[in-house]
């Protein structure tokens, strides 16, 4: 109950940041598409498993986009698309990398991504390299938009779809799915004594962390109109998993929390300090996993139940 | 077509000695402490920093190679001890994913710091290159530099670095953690010392990977970050902690790559990672690896 | 888990995003505003800081100098800057940011045309005048109309034509061609107009090699090998930054350059920090018209104060990001001014302001040029050969031409890479005559 009373305050307050700071809907946005994305980080971090490579996923779900917007002019069906592809993707890397733990699975999927981004900068006839593609707006339910009404419908889609995904994504934990999840990361070898395959549930949480990242990334190319290969880097990919952390594995809250202030800080310590805005980050990090390694969400949590313990 | 595979031959030697250079503290590092360091990247772009500026303090161009030298021993004795006392050591009972997080922050911030201290001009000091003139291999020009002293310092490295480890103590000593950390504990050694030692070590390597490499290059902002990722690769194909291995993957690496250079232009960029694939998918912990026994 | 109440949750949130966006928007209006707040968007870190600083450092001198002597039309001017480096979604939040939280009244936008080509599109959704300050494809003018921006410099299609105009011109019995370019955007594109171009110039010229290195390669061992191997007439890069630096060196310690004649249309900027290890005799470009050694303008009190100042601030001479820089905010000085003449005195609305712009002539540090009315800017192209001279520890130009913009600036309606198709040797005996360096 008190979940929902935390999830609808976040939405209410999300609302009003975009309703009253303009330029923030496009922030929230993304942000919220970051969110999606680092969801799906969280699911492989409950495995005990850390992904360096997730940008892959997010840039698929982008690139989906800006290639099939020449012929498709629906918003919706292009994020559908970008999901589709993301997870067809996630399952032709998944079958391999989900064979691997720890430091081989998070250093091969860092190899994907590393390739995928050097094809994108490669192959230049197709993706124009890191000039990017531009998309041009479609429409969204039929409606052809644009402006602050553009901004508007495309931040409550994305709002629709965090709330959506993390309603599904907090079923799947508490499903015995997600409990099998859990126990790859603390006693893999009892989980495959019970007659569970931890490759395949491993398969499974890796292939929805794909989704969710295409959605993600379609969201995102939809906001900005314009993508570029720097989504598939390996940097932005240590930003995901960095957002999963400063946000914190234990609730669904977490990922959409962590992604909001991540986005904040960076552009307040951009404008602050526009020269050395990544170590501002950097400190905030270190200050988050030396001191409440439960993340934002836990953090949270701990203040609830001081202030519950004495009202 | 003879001559081409050589002058590719030797291209490649002298790429595979940076890049193991760089590969072999990173490897090392993880076989002892655990942790894969992703701000091993910004040590070797301080040791190429500092070298630059102590090369250019040097004047007199007999002295450039020991400032090299200088500046490797200076950046691994005093980041090494303070990033391993005054960061790793606190979380050494973390996940894995918290410790390479640490790192990766820690990467963030000395990315800045590099900025902030060295300014983002290209930096070039190349006296050392200068001072030992060229070779000349089939009517084409090399640098001494590039075709002996690279190629010869990796392998320096490398066999002082296994005579370290297996006739010293203290090599030794670092060989049992790395084996079994509960009863090397067990036995009484040290392991906040071994891990201090091999941290410093660690970094120093790096930073003599990024000294040896100021000379033949322009330092700008991001240099350690092309460096990290590229030294991860060598690392997971080899199979973690293991130093001949690196050595070997780097000269397999450094071949593909200038091979690649001559006939596959196309493929030199993703040449490392799709080696890492190929050896990962027919053994899972790399050429030298060892599956370790899942406790139940 | 999930204990959290919902009045936790929002004062903790709302604390942690205290900032200084809940403020009032001002309102817009046609009267004399109190300051003009500009954006600039430009590198801070990575490694095309080499020239987002030098660009910010030149608007941080400018502007100071343009504020000394009243401001435009006694407004004072200032500059919000942000880094375009950390890629188009945060940047296009910033703009955002920049537009509707602070105010801004007009934006510099960027050197990647990556960035430029995200950026305008907003612009237009915005309604925000944009000036693109250095961004260099030419795609953007050729494949978009933008109502909200123009550009105060060249283009590619120049930048690559004249110096091969340059080198046919000097060297008009060239057999065989080889390119080391990076391996974006900017390094396909340049190569793929010079390339049109030679063809149709001189069919018959060979390319030997295409070596695209990839962005940010430190080591360009093997492709100097297989340069030294393959023996071209001819080397051609637009690389820039740290790399050109690589690639100058290397080739000069295996001496490349005594095989091959290079051709380097950006090497302007890196001249200062190669230094003599550069040779005489290379082709060397600007980006422009710009240098601060500047044939027709190094003696004007303009050029000569600016480089002035400018070493005096920064240590180094001004290179042609510092040049782009100054051309905007000499094009918006420029535009404010003759929209309000025109406007009877009274401050001109962005919509004017961007009308002023197309068709602007105005005047800054090394000559006077022109925003054609699609609003691409128009500027003559500097090219030379490299000369060692006692005055200077680093190489400067000798035997300079100014290649003026009607003749290597495809018109307006063209596509430039289809344009070059129609260049010929008629075009080259065109090349006015070159002027010796002066000291």
């Amino acid at each position: 109950m008190r979940g929902t009373l935390t999830v609808g305050a976040g939405v209410v307050l999300l609302l009003l940041l975009a309703l009253f700071q303009p330029w923030l809907r496009f922030v929230s946005t993304i942000a919220l598409s970051t969110g999606l994305a680092v969801l799906g980080i969280m699911l492989l971090l409950r495995a005990g498993q850390v992904s360096f490579g997730h940008a892959l996923y997010v840039a698929a779900g982008a690139y989906t986009v800006a290639f099939l917007r020449p012929y498709l002019g629906e918003a919706l069906l292009l994020l559908l698309a970008g999901a589709a592809v993301a997870t067809g993707l996630g399952l032709l890397v998944g079958l391999f990398v989900t064979r691997y733990r720890d430091i081989f699975f998070g250093m091969l999927n860092l190899a994907f991504s590393m390739v995928a981004w050097s094809l994108l900068e490669k192959l230049y006839s197709l993706t124009r390299g890191t000039d990017g593609i531009r998309v041009v707006r479609p429409s969204l339910l039929g409606l052809g938009l644009d402006g602050p009404a553009w901004d508007w419908a495309l931040f409550l889609l994305a709002l629709v779809a965090a709330l959506l995904a993390g309603g599904l994504v907090a079923r799947y934990l508490g499903s015995p799915a997600g409990s099998a999840l859990g126990a790859i990361k603390t006693r893999e070898t009892r989980l495959e004594f019970a007659g569970i395959s931890a490759r395949r549930v491993l398969l499974q949480a890796y292939l929805a962390s794909a989704a969710l990242a295409g959605v993600g990334g379609a969201i995102t190319a939809l906001a900005t109109l314009h993508v570029t290969p720097l989504l598939a880097y390996w940097t932005h990919s240590g930003e995901l998993v960095f957002v999963a952390i400063l946000g914190g594995t234990g609730h669904v809250l977490g990922p959409f929390l962590g992604a909001v202030v991540f986005e904040l800080v960076r552009v307040h310590a951009a404008a602050a300090f526009p020269d050395a805005w990544q170590m501002i980050l950097g400190f905030v990090l270190l200050v988050i996993i030396l001191s409440a390694a439960r993340g934002l969400a836990g953090l949270l949590d701990d203040l609830a139940r001081r202030l519950g313990g004495r009202g | 077509m003879g001559l081409l595979l050589l002058l590719a031959t030797l291209d490649g030697l002298a790429y595979a000695a940076q890049l193991f250079m760089v590969a072999v503290g990173l490897t090392l590092v993880f076989g002892v402490l655990k942790i894969l360091n992703v701000a091993h990247g910004s040590l070797f772009a301080i040791g190429a920093y500092l070298a630059s500026t102590l090369v250019g303090l040097a004047g007199a161009p007999e002295l450039s190679l020991l400032a090299l030298a200088l500046a490797a021993m200076a950046t691994g004795a005093v980041m090494g001890p303070l990033i391993e006392r005054g960061l790793l050591a606190r979380i050494y009972e973390k996940e894995h994913v918290l410790q390479l997080l640490v790192t990766f922050a820690l990467f963030m911030i000395l990315e800045d710091v590099q900025k902030l201290v060295w300014g983002v001009q290209p930096l070039f000091e190349d006296a050392p290159v200068r001072l030992l003139g060229q070779v000349e291999v089939g009517g084409i020009f090399y640098t001494a530099y590039q075709l002996l002293l690279l190629p010869g310092v990796a392998a320096v490295a490398l066999v002082a670095l296994t005579w370290f480890l297996r006739r010293t103590l203290l090599g030794r000593t670092i060989v049992a953690v790395t084996h079994d950390r509960e009863a090397a504990t067990a036995i009484g050694i040290d392991v906040r010392r071994v891990h201090l030692v091999t941290f410093t070590i660690g970094a120093g390597l790096a930073a003599l990977g990024g000294a040896l490499a100021a000379p033949t290059t322009s330092l700008v902002p991001g240099i350690g970050v092309q460096m990290i990722v590229l030294s991860f690769a060598v690392v997971a194909t080899a199979g973690l902690g293991q130093i001949e291995g690196a050595a070997v993957t780097a000269l397999l690496i450094g071949l593909a790559r200038s091979l690649a250079v001559y006939f596959a232009p196309e493929l030199e960029v993703v040449i490392p990672y799709l080696l890492m694939v190929a050896v990962l998918l027919v053994r899972p912990a790399g050429l030298f690896g060892r599956t370790v026994l899942q406790r139940v | 888990m999930a204990a959290l109440t919902r009045r936790a949750a929002l004062a903790t949130t709302t604390s942690a995003l205290a900032a200084p966006w809940i403020l009032p928007r001002s309102a817009l209006g046609q009267q004399k505003p109190a300051r003009i707040r500009l954006g600039i968007s430009t590198f801070l870190s990575g490694p095309a800081s080499v020239f987002g600083v030098p660009g910010r450092n030149a608007a941080d001198l400018l502007i100071a100098q343009l504020n000394a002597r009243g401001g435009i039309a006694g407004v004072p001017v200032e500059a919000l800057v942000i880094d375009e480096a950390p890629g188009v979604n945060f940047l296009l939040g910033e703009c955002r940011r920049l537009a509707q939280n602070e105010n801004v009244d007009v934006m510099l936008a960027s050197i990647s045309s990556g960035s430029c080509l995200a950026v305008a599109p907003l612009a237009e959704e915005l309604k925000l005048p944009n000036i693109m300050w250095d961004c260099g494809t030419q795609r953007i003018f050729e494949e978009g109309s933008w109502r909200w921006s123009v550009r105060t410099q060249a283009n590619a299609v120049p930048e690559i034509v004249a110096p091969l105009l340059y080198l046919l011109k000097i060297r008009p019995e060239v057999q065989t061609v080889a390119v080391v370019n990076q391996d974006y955007a900017w390094g396909r594109d340049s190569w793929a107009i010079w390339k049109s171009a030679m063809e149709a110039i001189k069919p018959g010229i060979k390319v030997v090699a295409e070596l695209f290195p990839k962005f940010g390669a430190t080591d360009f061992s093997t492709e100097i090998t297989r340069l030294q191997a393959l023996r071209p007439d001819v080397v051609f890069s637009t690389s820039w930054g740290g790399e050109l630096d690589t690639f100058v060196r290397q080739a000069a310690e295996r001496r490349l350059f005594e095989r091959s004649l290079f051709v380097l249309p950006l090497a302007e900027s890196s001249l200062e920090r190669v230094g003599k290890t550069l040779p005489e005799g290379v082709i060397v470009g600007a980006r422009g018209d710009h240098w601060f050694l500047h044939p027709t303008a190094k003696d004007t009190e303009r050029l000569k104060g600016f480089v002035t100042e400018y070493r005096k601030r920064f240590g180094l001479y001004p290179i042609y990001p510092t040049f782009h820089m100054a051309q905007a905010l000499f094009a918006l000085e420029a535009a404010y001014g003759k929209a309000i003449a025109a406007n009877g005195g009274a401050w001109p609305s962005r919509e004017q302001l961007m009308d002023t712009l197309r068709g602007l002539e105005f005047d800054h540090l090394t000559g006077r040029m022109k925003i054609r009315e699609d609003g691409q800017g128009l500027e003559p192209m500097l090219i030379g050969l490299s000369k060692h001279v006692p005055e200077y520890p680093f190489p400067v130009l000798d035997r300079m031409v100014l290649f003026p913009p009607e003749l290597v600036m495809n018109p307006m309606g063209t596509k430039g890479l289809e344009w070059v198709k129609t260049l010929s040797m008629e075009t080259v005996a065109k090349t006015p005559a070159p002027i010796p360096y002066k000291a």
